[in-house]
């Protein structure tokens, strides 16, 4: 999977002055951002069907207006801690490749409006497991914006599944 | 339109759908007098009614191709591929003319000179079919006919005339042949269907399949309220979404011929290409299926055909040597069961060689060694379904394109299919599919285990087992792994917690355990209450243990997250009316990843079981009697239900009597029931024959359910015929000839007690008695005897269900009927060639040395009194045993 998906966000599509809107959220402490025109939905926790045997970034199954969305662990998926038990997090949905996804997060913020202009790539020296999802970074006033990859970030090609 | 007109129009565009079938299928059989018969008086019928309806156009070109066919019919004309382009030139003339006249009703202008020309010379002998202009393309000679309109100018003829199509004018007559020809099976008389894009149709499912959702829901809160003004609506909302549901389901529904459409010319082609001589049979192609499910066996399906007719079948010359017909025959049968559609694909070739399987197994390396040598023939066959696997030493341009049977089974599984394969060398090999009529929307069971709930499909469950410390079912275990003892057999279970990996239940749902009083566990031992689901894969049962079973559920299939799909534990998952998700398992992907892996390994078991073929459904009065246990009887061979006081029964000489219409009627219990008490009532069945009555008094009547009579086991307990799934249950089926004979011991000619075991291994018998008691008795007695039976209720029935095309191994006759007796029967069935080879058994309860030679004179190979089930068993095994050693 390319990640021309998220592209506008990618320094191609950035002229100056161009502005994009993004879905603002934190995980351990971290703030991330995804487009807004790629998020279907916001929830806060929601009942989730465990799977058993699925890969362990696979929270579960939800129902979102009869439509079966899959929800993944985003700390586990980019390698950070698990979340305590008692904390459930909130959940942005998105739509890849005709699936939906929610994506479970620690809190979700406001949506801002980002320029062009304070975008640069990732930098190099980001943990790999980290830089294969990010498509970039946003300055900010007050820190960093880190633009999550959803296409690369749901592409499980890599992952094994847990056998039986 | 005029009625004459429609009606020939609509006719006549069968038979030329006929005429093309037909004709593809002389150019394979040159030499069948009945095909080109057929083909000759279906042109002839063409060109009578132009006749007679005055179209002299239409009327001449089918004159000119029936003279051709005439001339083949008489053997002065040999059948060559190139007769029969003609042949179906000429019908694309007539169907081109047909499309005209329907939307005109006039014959159009035009000359069909060149083409008549042609197929006259071929009559006459004068030139050879091949000097035909057989290249230049029908379209522009279609409008080269026509002189007012130039050649380049007929494709925008449709377009020009197309909205003048009430009052024609001369010029939208003559453009019809160009028009037409572009949809030229298309006939708008027998119009009453529309075409609609399939994206709509899917889109229409999914709509219904999420109103059925929403209507699980509002029933599911309905429960929960006692009384609510929402009931009665939401129960009509109920009713109209099920009826939508079912009608949007058969918007799908394809017949199956569909995708069978192109397999004729793709089997004419490849007896082209390898020279050999196939005979593609098919039957059952109007069987419905799902559109998706169509699509997915399609490929499937063409691949299966063409490797019976490439690596299946012999050359003819090999075929002759081994003493069978130079034509061999590929045969593909479709026919629904239950909620399944069976496909079979056979054909009469070599069949597959089991050494050579070995050997090819030995060198791929694909089985140890060891196991190898300890196979059975059986389970070497299944080889082929193994990734990496291809019989054909030459690959050839036909089959060999690195499609494997293993991807065959792969496809079918994964829509929830299963395959079967039986071969002999040197007689064929015959393939079963078994796949669900549709995937969108099915009935599950809904099962909990450790804590998590889970849909199990219902037509993968055979049946459900309580297993408790104190029920009958016990959960043995043989070093750690569980096992049931069910009916006289040991069945593997599958720890659905263990394989899920389960162990660790959550604090919360241990807590919900507790409080439901379901006994806790500790860790890897096995509970003392859990439920059993059997499931059958192929061959192989198998039992499920899961902590509860809820209700079953109409759920929508819906696929699962491409991440998820690597595990082969689940085949989708769907919503409940509750709105929580849940998975759905697979029991093939339970069965295979418990270790059995060959579909169909253990198939010398299964041949054990009874097949279901040809088993209609039966109404089953159910009641209980004795125990808990369901017990039922053919509900026809119940003359009445009573109930009897039991302060008017009376005991004389050790047997119990009722008045009962002015006669005295026996009463029998059940083995093992307790006395009858003084006083009280019972329910009684009453059974009647002629003018004997008998009562058998149990202690509840529970239901009548019709449903396949399956005997699964012949039970060794006298008056028991065995046991049988009915409505989900299993149930004792109880043997009431031993009943019978309680009552009156010469109800049947002697004492009948002990039973057969499975000797008739699926022979087919036919059963002609007029009387529907000794039908029902001796159709559950033979089906237990291994036989499989189609009992009907005269001679004629008999003589319709051999013409048919129905085979028998042996007849079984009464001989008193009305209409045709026995001794007519067997008569007409000795001088027709066809049914002079069946043995025919004379069933009667006239036996006198009078009789007895009149029956052998007549052609009955043996002769039995009627009520003697053991001589009768014996004979049919006589009889079954001379026909072998004589074949």
């Amino acid at each position: 999977m390319s990640r021309s998906d998220a592209k506008p966000a990618g320094p191609e599509g950035a002229g100056f002055g161009h502005s994009e809107d993004f879905v603002s959220f934190t995980i351990a402490g971290q703030l991330f951002g995804i487009p807004v025109l790629k998020v279907q939905d916001v929830l806060a926790s929601y009942k989730i069907t465990r799977i058993p045997l699925a890969p362990a970034e696979i929270m579960g199954q939800l129902n979102l207006r009869g439509r079966v969305v899959t929800a993944i662990d985003i700390r586990r998926r980019i390698g950070l801690s698990p979340r305590g038990n008692d904390d459930k997090g909130m959940s942005i949905v998105v739509e890849n490749d005709h699936e939906l996804y929610s994506l479970v997060v620690d809190s979700v913020g406001e949506v801002l409006s980002l320029s062009s202009t304070a975008f640069e790539t990732s930098p190099p020296t980001l943990d790999p497991s980290f830089r294969n999802y990010a498509a970039g970074v946003y300055r900010l006033d007050h820190g960093l914006l880190v633009v999550l990859d959803v296409a690369s970030l749901l592409s499980f090609g890599g992952i094994a599944v847990a056998a039986a | 339109m005029d009625d004459l007109l429609s009606e020939f129009l609509t006719e006549t565009n069968e038979s030329l759908a006929v005429l093309d079938v037909e004709l593809i299928k002389l150019e394979q059989n040159p030499n069948d007098p009945e095909l080109l018969s057929n083909i000759f008086r279906l042109m002839h019928t063409i060109k009578g009614t132009c006749g007679f309806l005055g179209l002299p156009r239409l009327e001449a070109v089918a004159h000119a191709g029936e003279n051709v066919l005439g001339k083949v019919r008489d053997g002065e004309l040999a059948v060559s591929p190139e007769i029969v382009t003609l042949i179906l030139e000429c019908l694309d003339r007539i169907r081109s003319i047909l499309g005209t006249l329907e939307e005109t009703e006039a014959e159009p202008e035009g000359d069909d000179a060149a083409l008549i020309g042609r197929l006259d010379a071929v009559f006459k002998g004068t030139a050879p079919p091949t000097e035909a202009p057989a290249p230049e393309p029908p379209e522009p000679e279609t409008a080269a006919a026509e002189p007012e309109m130039p050649e380049d100018s007929a494709e925008a003829a449709p377009a020009e005339t197309a909205p003048s199509e009430a009052p024609p004018p001369p010029a939208a007559a003559s453009a019809g042949p160009a028009k037409s020809q572009d949809a030229p099976k298309e006939s708008a008389v027998a119009n009453q269907s529309i075409r609609v894009n399939v994206d709509l149709l899917e889109d229409l499912m999914t709509m219904v399949s999420e109103l059925v959702l929403t209507r699980n829901q509002l029933l599911q809160i309905l429960r929960a309220q006692r009384e609510s003004e929402f009931a009665a609506p939401l129960q009509r909302l109920n009713h109209v979404v099920s009826e939508l549901q079912e009608s949007v389901m058969k918007t799908r529904m394809q017949p199956i011929g569909n995708a069978w459409a192109k397999l004729p010319r793709i089997v004419r082609d490849l007896a082209h290409e390898l020279d050999k001589k196939i005979d593609l049979v098919m039957k059952g192609a109007e069987t419905e299926l799902d559109r998706q499910v169509l699509e997915l066996i399609k490929d499937p399906l063409t691949h299966m055909v063409r490797n019976s007719a490439d690596h299946g079948l012999e050359d003819p010359k090999t075929r002759k040597t081994a003493g069978k017909p130079e034509t061999g025959t590929v045969l593909l049968n479709a026919f629904h069961e239950g909620g399944h559609i069976i496909i079979e694909i056979s054909d009469d070739g070599r069949g597959l060689s089991t050494e050579k399987i070995r050997k090819k197994v030995r060198e791929k390396g694909l089985v140890p060694e060891a196991q190898l040598a300890s196979m059975s023939d059986q389970q070497i066959q299944q080889q082929i379904f193994k990734p990496g696997f291809s019989t054909a030493e030459q690959v050839t341009a036909v089959s060999g394109r690195g499609v494997g049977m293993d991807v065959v089974r792969t496809n079918i599984e994964r829509i929830g299919g299963t395959i079967e394969l039986t071969s002999t060398e040197g007689q064929g090999t015959k393939f079963i599919i078994k796949i669900p009529l549709t995937l969108a929307i099915v009935s599950a069971l809904i099962v909990e285990c450790g804590g998590e709930r889970f849909a199990v499909p219902q037509l993968s469950v055979i049946e459900l087992v309580r297993a408790s410390n104190n029920s009958d079912h016990i959960i043995e275990q043989i070093n750690e792994t569980p096992v049931l003892r069910l009916r006289n057999r040991l069945l593997p279970l599958v720890n659905l917690r263990q394989l899920l990996g389960l162990e660790a239940k959550s604090a919360a749902a241990a807590a919900e355990a507790e409080a439901s009083n379901v006994v806790s566990i500790e860790e890897r031992r096995i509970q003392d209450d859990a439920f059993i689901i059997v499931s059958q894969v192929g061959a192989y049962a198998f039992g499920i243990i899961v902590d509860r079973v809820f209700d079953t559920e109409e759920i929508v299939v819906k696929p699962v997250a491409p991440i998820l799909r690597d595990i082969p534990l689940y085949s989708g998952n769907t919503i409940l009316g509750d709105g929580s998700v849940v998975m759905i398992l697979d029991p093939n992907g339970i069965a295979s990843a418990t270790g059995e892996i060959s579909v169909g390994e253990d198939l010398a078991a299964g041949a054990e079981r009874l097949t279901e073929l040809a088993q209609e459904k039966v109404a089953m009065l159910v009641f209980r009697a004795v125990d808990a246990s369901p017990k039922a009887v053919p509900l026809a061979l119940i003359a009445r239900l009573e109930e009897v006081d039991l302060a008017t029964v009376e005991r004389s000489g050790g047997r119990t009597l009722v008045q009962y219409r002015g006669h005295l009627m026996p009463l029998v219990q059940m083995l093992g029931a307790d006395p009858l008490p003084e006083n009280g009532r019972k329910p009684v069945l009453v059974f009647t024959d002629r003018d004997r009555t008998m009562g058998l008094v149990v202690d509840e009547i529970v239901d009548i359910v019709e449903d396949r009579m399956e005997v699964e086991l012949s039970s060794e307990r006298s008056g028991f015929i065995g046991s049988a799934l009915i409505a989900g249950a299993a149930t004792d089926v109880i043997d009431t000839s031993h009943y019978l004979t309680q009552a009156f011991d010469d109800w049947f000619g002697s004492e009948a007690t002990e039973a057969f075991g499975i000797e008739g291994q699926g022979r087919r018998i036919l059963l002609v008695d007029d009387s529907p008691f000794f039908r029902n008795l001796l159709s559950p007695l033979l089906s237990v005897a291994g036989y499989q039976v189609a009992a009907v209720e005269g001679a004629d029935a008999a003589l319709a269900l051999l013409e048919a095309g129905d085979a028998f191994d042996v007849i079984i006759s009464d001989i008193e009927m009305p209409g045709m007796d026995g001794f007519q029967f067997a008569q007409s069935l000795r001088q027709d060639q066809r049914f002079s080879g069946i043995p025919l058994v004379a069933l009667s309860s006239h036996a006198t040395p009078a009789d007895l030679a009149r029956g052998r004179r007549v052609g009955f190979r043996d002769y039995v009194a009627k009520f003697d089930r053991d001589a009768l068993l014996a004979a049919l095994q006589d009889t079954l045993a001379e026909k072998r050693g004589a074949a």
